[in-house]
This record gives structure tokens, sequence and C-alpha cells, in this order.
């Protein structure tokens, strides 16, 4: 553990990509059990689900007064790091193997875990707790991405890290298949790949200026981009599920697909809400979406389908190494032998100059539409965020000009900063907040609005600083529906700060009625 | 205790504690930029605190010079004015403060666990204590120097290619390091930054321990392998630092507590070193003092009002202007 979590302090502290790769081989290195677990942790595929955040911070108000960790958890801004920093003990203790502890952790009784955590989380460290606390919780977030680990272990036993990439979603903890291929013991894994998740291919934003000038539009073909959730259907006669971009089995949330479909393929697409293939609309699909199943009366109200992109598997055959022009060619054929009503097809956008397809990003519906994909003809399936062969092109944000009202510390890589902004526009005399953005800002703009915050509050509430009312943000929405739930009436979609406007005086803020007739919220 | 305001300014007899703007009357706690200005009239300090002015700011960067030595008592008609250690750096030190049988202490900026730089902490009762809070919250318990120390002599063990830079402040910090290095055998010459040079030179006037040291010049980039090399903060991210092979870059800080701090100045190896109290040394002092009425100075003030309340202690923040957090130490 000791050794585990020293691996995870230096790799948070090194800005090199190459010196990370090297602290990682020299941890894999080591030829016990210890490093499965470690591979397990570093590439998100190991975690506790019974230990949730609020369980950890039911766990540390035992130990310190409520107040006193709300102030620091406020400074910190990372949960992990207060509760390791804040806990009364800190002691070297003899330190637990790494598999060991994670197995003593499985075997906690529910009845007891707060006595049982709390007893570990006393033995150990600063560190080793934080490594802990990591670890339970999942998603380390210590800039070490998937990909970085199984290039060091490619590099280390001097593999092509594509051929981890490849085998990857087939393998199982303790990976002693992957380890005994990497020291050229046996061959390569064999893996069932039609039972799998298979990462998805992803797209990269397109950059109007570069890209338009450098790519030859007939080698492209262009789709709507939905606005719905990205899934996978994966069909057989034996059994049907649906999986997330992530690879999170959703199934039973969506049981009118799983009942409806047949046919054997891996299909990509979208999930929409709408009947007769008329999608209604990302406000409807929320009302599905974060539920573990979904009543009758709910999907009477909110029918879902999929809008099918591509198809990676057809009858058992694996169809990634097709161009996509050739994918669709059996996509069409398996939805005519398939025929249901909660599969149709995304409709390919013709188009033969970039001018041309202007006009289709320029004329989308403004609900249903986030922009147009832009799409290699002579593409394979390439998992993850491939450069050079798809594109988005999202349609312009929306816009509004609106006033700082308060701000908060954000966490992770901007703790410490006042980066989370409020911002409202007028009602009568007063100021209505509208929304909250935390991105959007270059680091410069960035490090100007901290200083204004920490110079100009006016009154604190606990964390909350509100400023005096100058300064003018642009706020970029993707999209604004009414709501009860705020004071305003209106709840905005990925707001993000565009920029600042410091040439505009307070006074030409909209108000709110201005905005919502703006935006057409009744 | 209502004859001094939140500017630390006693009204009646024009005396000003740490003043950021030129004043009649200045009674200075320590040396560092952030309480020792230029321009005041008269200056009252230790010795010290009064020599490190002169070597910062000139021989006249005040008209008169009153040095006092620790526990000897100063008048100014009816109030008296004594200082103590405050075991911050070389020459700090807390102000007592009595006037008809109300004792006030103004502790600057102190800490109370050991340091072979300057004179330790003494702890004085009163009835009124304005505390400093840079490090005013649980998470801040500050570890051993000595094992913060022992990390850095053991990466330039195992890193033999490459130079350790440590961003530590000029005045004091920089010393203690230098200091800590020396107690743990590391004999070797240390390399400074040039700002550091003066201050070094009379730290070791004053037969403090820092060992042999030498002005970074522009020699071959190999020679620096191996090396530690002790230079002001802001120096590190300034092109001068790219002049060395293969720095890790280090910062000796209490704010090196908190992992994401580090991160985001792209510190590798943090060492928590600090020259303010830890949470539990606040906590502590006020306990100790006696004093019924505690008043918080600039840092992390809300979770020590908020303890010394439920202390049941009169307590309240005093913002003083022109400090705000984070840029002290």
């Amino acid at each position: 553990m000791k050794k585990f979590s020293s691996l995870l302090h230096n790799l948070i502290l090194t800005p090199s990509r190459n010196n990370k790769i090297k602290l990682l081989q020299d941890y894999f290195k080591i030829l016990d059990i210890n490093r499965a677990y470690a591979l397990a942790i570093l590439s998100d595929q190991l975690s506790f689900q019974f230990i949730k955040a609020s369980k950890l911070r039911e766990l540390v108000y035992e130990q310190v007064d409520q107040h006193l960790f709300d102030y620091s958890y406020d400074y910190v801004g990372d949960l992990a790091e207060t509760i390791s920093l804040i806990w009364p003990t800190n002691k070297e203790g003899k330190s637990q193997n790494l598999s060991t502890l994670i197995e003593n952790i499985k075997k906690i009784k529910k009845s007891e875990i707060n006595t049982e955590l709390s007893q570990l989380l006393s033995q150990l460290s600063n560190n080793e707790r934080w490594t802990l606390i990591k670890i339970c919780t999942g998603g380390l977030r210590i800039g070490v991405s998937q990909r970085l680990v199984k290039t060091a272990l490619a590099d280390l036993y001097k593999k092509p890290v594509n051929e981890i990439e490849e085998i990857w979603h087939g393998l199982e903890f303790p990976y002693e298949n992957l380890f005994q291929w990497l020291r050229n013991e046996t061959s390569k894994p064999k893996i069932d790949f039609k039972k799998l998740f298979h990462p998805m291919m992803l797209a990269n934003p397109i950059d109007e200026e570069r890209d338009f000038k450098r790519l030859n539009a007939s080698e492209f073909q262009a789709e709507y981009k939905w606005d719905g959730i990205r899934v996978q259907l994966m069909v057989s006669s034996k059994s049907v599920s649906l999986y997330s971009r992530t690879g999170d089995n959703i199934s039973s949330a969506f049981p009118e697909i799983i009942e409806n479909t047949k046919g054997d393929a891996v299909i990509d697409g979208e999930l929409l809400v709408g009947r007769n293939f008329k999608p209604s609309g990302f406000n409807d699909l929320q009302q599905r979406l974060n539920r573990k199943k979904a009543s009758k009366d709910l999907q009477e109200k909110f029918p879902v389908f999929i809008r099918a992109y591509d198809i990676l598997f057809y009858k058992g055959k694996d169809l990634r190494k097709l161009f996509l022009y050739e994918r669709r060619k059996y996509l069409e054929k398996f939805q005519k032998e398939n025929k249901t009503n909660k599969i149709d097809l995304s409709l390919i956008i013709k188009f033969k100059t970039w001018k041309e397809l202007t006009k289709y990003k320029n004329n989308l519906h403004d609900d249903l539409n986030e922009g147009v994909m832009i799409k290699l003809k002579n593409s394979e399936y390439l998992p993850g965020r491939k450069k050079g062969y798809w594109y988005k092109w999202k349609k312009n944000p929306k816009l509004v000009d609106a006033i700082l009202m308060y701000a908060q510390r954000g966490h992770g890589k901007r703790s410490s900063y006042y980066s989370d902004f409020t911002f409202g526009v007028w009602k009568e005399n007063e100021l209505v907040p509208i929304g909250k953005a935390y991105s959007g800002y270059t680091d410069k703009e960035l490090l100007v609005l901290d200083k204004f915050i920490r110079n100009n509050t006016t009154n604190k509430f606990g964390p909350v600083r509100e400023v005096k009312k100058e300064i003018i943000l642009e706020v970029a929405f993707d999209d604004v529906f009414p709501s009860s739930r705020h004071k305003s009436g209106v709840a905005m979609r990925f707001p993000r700060i565009h920029r600042i406007r410091w040439d505009k005086p307070t006074n030409e803020v909209l108000s709110i009625e201005e905005f919502k007739k703006e935006f057409k919220i009744g | 205790m209502d004859f001094i305001n939140h500017q630390l300014f006693i009204k009646d007899i024009n005396v000003h504690i740490d003043p950021i703007l030129p004043k009649k009357t200045a009674i200075i706690t320590h040396g560092h930029a952030d309480h020792a200005r230029f321009g005041h009239d008269h200056v009252i300090a230790t010795r010290e605190t009064i020599d490190i002015m002169k070597i910062r700011y000139g021989d006249k960067c005040a008209k008169k010079f009153t040095p006092l030595r620790y526990g000897q008592k100063y008048s100014i008609k009816n109030y008296d004015f004594t200082l103590y250690p405050a075991g911050h750096i070389l020459g700090s030190a807390q102000v007592l403060i009595e006037k008809n049988n109300h004792r006030l202490v103004i502790t600057g900026d102190y800490k109370v666990g050991k340091d072979e730089t300057c004179k330790n902490f003494k702890l004085v009762k009163c009835d009124t204590l304005i505390t400093e809070a840079t490090f005013g919250l649980p998470i801040f318990q500050h570890p051993d120097p000595k094992d913060e120390i022992q990390k850095l002599i053991r990466s330039v063990k195992i890193n033999k290619n490459n130079c350790h830079i440590v961003g530590a402040y000029a005045l004091g910090k920089a010393q203690r390091v230098m200091n800590l290095l020396r107690q743990q055998k590391y004999n070797e010459t240390i390399y400074i930054h040039g700002s550091l040079e003066k201050l070094c030179q009379y730290y070791s006037k004053e037969k403090i321990n820092i060992g042999k040291f030498e002005k970074v010049s522009s020699k071959d980039k190999s020679f620096y392998e191996g090396k530690i090399i002790i230079a002001p903060p802001s120096a590190l991210k300034d092109r001068w630092s790219r002049r060395f092979p293969n720095p890790i870059i280090c910062m000796a800080s209490g704010w090196m507590t908190v992992k994401q701090r580090a991160k985001q100045q792209g510190i590798e190896l943090p060492l928590v070193i600090s020259d303010h109290s830890d949470w539990n040394e606040l906590l502590d002092t006020i306990k100790k003092s006696k004093a019924k009425n505690i008043l918080i100075t600039h840092g992390q003030e809300d979770a020590l009002v908020y303890y010394c309340k439920k202390q049941n202690l009169v307590s309240k923040p005093l913002s003083i202007q022109g400090r705000s957090d984070e840029e002290i130490e």
C-alpha cells in the first residue's frame, strides 16, 4: 500500500508524460499480485459501489466538527484530500499489502461498515488514506489516462499498444493471461468480441478555419448530430442489451428497446424520446434518464427509440475493419431484415462542398440537433477520439450577457481559485440568478476574475462570496428550459463563460422578461 | 482594548503596528515585506529586524530607529510596549501593549516549533490576543521538518543527474532550509539565487549555521548536476531556472500540505516546512494565553473564529487591508 500510494502521489505531481510512464513501469516491474490490483485501480475497473462520498462524509463527521470540515473542504476542493488531511491520526503504521487491504474491504459487512472503515482509515498515514479514499470512490483524477497505463505496459514489454487496446475490454482481473502474454510466455489472450461492450468511436470538434481548407469534401459524408444519449445495442437470438457510452449496462431502464428488437448485431446509435421516429427534445428524454427502471406509465408518456448511426458486428462478423460506407450497407440490411418501431437509420446528408454543408448546419432544428457530424467515408470503426476521421460541427451557441453575482472556489485543478460563477439578469431593480458556469474562460480571464472577486466581496455566505455587481459576462449556452425549481423560472443547459464584456454597462443587461421573450420561454 | 483599531493603529499616541503606508511611528514585528515597509519617520523593532530593513531598503529607509531587546519595556505616554520572540524568522517579535492593566498581545507571524535560525516563541499571557491565522484550518498539521528535509536529501541521492531547485522565501525560509540541511549532515555547498546573497551573509554574520553557500553563476550546465539550489518562489517559473540540468522543482512551504496546490504550481517535490503555526499550535496558543478576547488577522480566519466562539471566547476577524490570503509567508 505504501508503494502504491507513493506511486499515485508521484504521478499527480509529475508533469512530464515520459516520467509518468517511467514511474508506472517501475511499479509494474513488481511481480506479485499487487500489480494486478494496481492495474485494476489505474484503469478504473475497481471501485466499491457501497462506499460513496456521502458515506465518507458521515465517517469524517464522527471524527471532526462538521463546520470545521466544511471550511476545510471549501479550501482544499478535493474530498479525498480533505478527509485524509483532517483525520485526527497520522501514523505510519505497519502498512498492509494493497491486495490484502482491498480484499479486507470487500469482506466488510454492511452493518459494520462505519466502524470497520473508520478503523482502517485511522491506521494509515495521510498519503495512504488519500489513496484508499480515491480507490473507494473511483475516478482517481491524477492525470493518468487509461491509454497512458497501456502505453507504459506496452513499452515495458515491447508490444504494440494497439494490441493491448484491442483485447482490453475482454480482460478480467487479475489479468494473468495479459501478463503472461506480455512476458512472451503464452500467445495473445483470445477474447469473445461479440459479447463485449466495444469502446465507441468519437469525434473531434472541427476547426472551421483550418480543417475546411485542408479536407476534401468529397471524401466525407455528414449526418445530423442528435441531442440524445449515445448507446450501443447488442442484439442476438439469446439476449439483447443496451450500453451507455461509458460501457454501463442500461438495459433495465429501457425495457421497450430490449423487448422489441431482434436480429444478430452490435449497433451504435442515439437514444431519443419520441413517437413514430419523431424526436421530441432533450427535456423529455431527461425524464427517462438516471432511473434504474421505467414504469409502464413513463414508457407510455415518453417512449424511446434508437436512431442508428453505425454497425460493428453483423451475424457474428466483425465489421470494424471495414470502411464506413461498407458498414452502412450492412446497417441497412440489418434494418430491412429486422423491422421494428424502435430502430430507424440516421439520415445521410448529401453535399458536394463545405459551403453547401454550411447551409444545413445553419438550418438545424433548434431543440433536436446539436450540430452535424462529418465522417470520413473510408473510416474504420476506431475506438476513442482518433484524429482525422470523424468531426463534429456544433451549431453556434446561444449567447446572453449577464451580471456576475456570486462566486465560489472551484475543485480539482481549479481549487483555490474562485472559478464557479453565478450570474443573473435584472428583475425590476434587483438581480435574479439565471445560471452558474465553471468553464469557458481562459486561464488569464480566470486570474482576473479571481482577483476581482477577492477584492470586491460584499458579503460571504459560507463558501459563497457575493461580489460588487460590476462585471458583465457573456454566457454561452446550448439551450434554456422553463424550470419551476429556480427563482428565475429558467434553467440553462451547459452554460459557460464566453468572454468578459468590459465594454458594456450593467444597465444594458436584459431583464428576465426580455430574456424569456428572446429565447421563447413561455 | 478599544484603544487599537482594525488597522492596528493606536490613535491616542499615533502609533501603528506593521503599517502598509509610511507613518509617524511604526512598530515592526519582523522584516517580511508585507510587514516592514519603507519610509516611516520612526521605526521601533528588534535590532535584527532593523538590520534586515536596512539590508533590504537601505540605511535611510526610516528617519529614526529605536532597537529594542526582547523583554525591554518602551513607553509612550501611558502605553507600555514590550517585544517577545515570535519564532517566525530572525528578529521576529510579538508586541505586548499594556495600558491601565489591560494586556494586549499582537503575535505578528509566529510559530511554536523549534528553529535554530531564530529565538523560539515565548508565550505571553494577556487579556486580548490578536493572532495570525495563516494556517487556520484543521487540515494544516505540520510534520516534523527533519522528515521533510530528509525527503530532499534522499531525492538528491537518488537523482544524481538532476539538480534540485528549492523555492523558499528569500528571508527566513531560505536560511531555515539551509540550516535544516546542515542539521541533517548535508555538508555540500548550497547554491543560492542572487537575491538571497545579502540576507544569507547576514544570517552567517549572526552566527546562524547555514554552512557554505555560493551564488549561482554561469557555469557549465553539468556543474549543477546533483546540487541543491535555493531560489525565491518567483524564480521557479522564470527563465532563470532553465539554465539548470533536469531540474526537479521543490518548494518549502506550509501550503505544500495540499497536493492540489503543489500540482497547480508545478511543484514536483513538495516540502511541508512552515514558519507559521499550524492549526493545533494556534489553538494551543489561544488557550494558554488565557485571553478572553481573540482577534484574528490575515489568513483562514473563518474557521478559527468559529472555533473560538465555540469555546465561549469573544472573537472576530480583523481584516487588515493590503493583505489577502495566500500571498504571505
